[in-house]
């Protein structure tokens, strides 16, 4: 049933069907987050609360929600590349970290420059806040575990089990307004009931939201064609490449 | 799938799992010590599980609703006294001598820092609004009859800075 998937283990298939799908993924992403953008921060009306300072919901959101949504990308194919020894799925896993870690840095920064004005402060160790600084640990460490091993294979399995274990993490954060008092509020975009704003509020967000995925998915090709380039030097289709490409 | 492909499936499955109890067992144990705040229900009865209650002289964060008409300002500085409460029951009387954070709002979420002076009386040095998880036009919220209205600090406070 999974034979067909099979052959895009073969580093050169993989390189190329993510040649194929990167412009899909590129202008997609730049029409989503386009138009979500000008829409929520121009033309969706001000909160009753909050006035004009709710807008950077329209990054904080997108960016939080997807720092997870990473993580969890990036632990399947760690899962994938550790139980099938898939190497292209380890090289999968290494290009969306460092991706990760900056979408949660974002979604930290953006919180922070929210708590500000809103809280009162920029930063409180409630367990959100934490659980999501644990996140971009997370994904510092898997980086640099990545990094300091010469042999990439060994690399990949540490880097792996790392990312694997972090997995726990993303529970916390996501339930973490739910189990304990927090001065984070609970989630405002509920999948079983009604989402908790206003709709021409939330279609912009929405639109952000899928944007924000549809942008990693479209800078982990970039990288995860570096990714395969760099550890398949010595092939002989990675040379005719270099050659057609007219690199020394 | 052959043999080590199964093992492998199972140790990295083992791990997964091993971890979920390990952080469930932690997160269980550490339960109530990883709330944020006490609400006023807390303070006063004593928390949930273990009955334990703040001392008098203890630092805490109490967090709860600011209570409609509960709020006294001192016209001549920015001491302000009002009470937070919670759905339970409770209630905690705060003081506070610095500015209130813009959200502030007779039946807003809040948390405040301070020291428990008496049973029941927080002194607070740091007062944080909490929003909740609506947003909505104005419009919408006047036809739901939510009110929203803003602190105005009186022109001796405005003076004053």
């Amino acid at each position: 049933m999974w034979k067909w998937l099979h052959s895009y283990a073969d580093p050169q298939r993989a390189y190329n069907l993510s040649g194929t799908l990167l412009p899909w993924f590129a202008t997609l992403a730049i029409a989503f987050i386009g138009v979500g953008s000008v829409w929520g921060l121009l033309f969706a009306p001000v909160d009753y609360q909050q006035g004009d300072s709710y807008r950077i919901i329209f990054i904080h959101v997108p960016a939080a929600s997807m720092s997870m949504s990473a993580y969890m990308a990036m632990a399947t194919s760690a899962f994938i590349g550790l139980v099938w020894q898939i190497k292209s799925a380890d090289w999968a896993a290494a290009a969306i970290a460092p991706i990760g870690a900056v979408v949660t840095f974002i979604a930290l920064i953006t919180g922070a420059a929210w708590g500000k004005p809103m809280w009162g402060t920029w930063w409180v160790w409630d367990a959100r806040l934490t659980s999501e600084l644990v996140l971009l640990f997370l994904y510092l460490g898997v980086i640099s575990l990545y990094a300091s091993f010469e042999d990439k294979v060994l690399a990949a399995r540490a880097a792996g089990i790392l990312a694997i274990v972090g997995v726990i993490n993303i529970p916390i954060i996501k339930y973490s307004v739910e189990w304990w008092n927090s001065l984070h509020q609970p989630a405002t975009i509920k999948i079983t009931e009604k989402s908790s704003m206003a709709p021409e509020m939330l279609y912009p967000l929405l639109i952000n939201i899928f944007g924000f995925g549809l942008m990693i998915g479209a800078i982990t090709l970039v990288r995860f064609r570096a990714e395969i380039l760099a550890r398949n030097g010595m092939r002989p289709w990675v040379r005719e490449l270099a050659k057609a490409e007219g690199v020394k | 799938m052959n043999a080590r492909r199964k093992k492998r499936l199972a140790l990295a499955t083992a791990l997964i799992g091993g971890v979920a109890a390990i952080a469930s067992l932690l997160l269980y144990a550490l339960n109530s010590n990883l709330n944020l705040f006490y609400t006023p229900t807390e303070i006063v009865q004593g928390k949930k599980d273990t009955g334990v209650k703040p001392k008098v002289g203890q630092r805490i964060r109490v967090g709860g609703m600011v209570t409609v008409g509960s709020m006294i300002r001192d016209p001549n500085s920015l001491h302000v006294e009002f009470a937070v409460h919670d759905s339970l029951g409770g209630e905690v009387i705060v003081t506070y001598d610095d500015l209130l954070p813009d959200l502030f709002r007779e039946g807003q979420g809040i948390v405040a820092q301070g020291v428990l002076i008496e049973n029941g009386k927080l002194e607070a040095t740091e007062v944080l609004a909490k929003h909740d998880e609506n947003y909505m036009p104005p419009e919408v919220a006047e036809a739901m009859g939510q009110t929203h209205e803003k602190l105005e600090y009186g022109s001796e406070q405005k003076a004053s800075y």
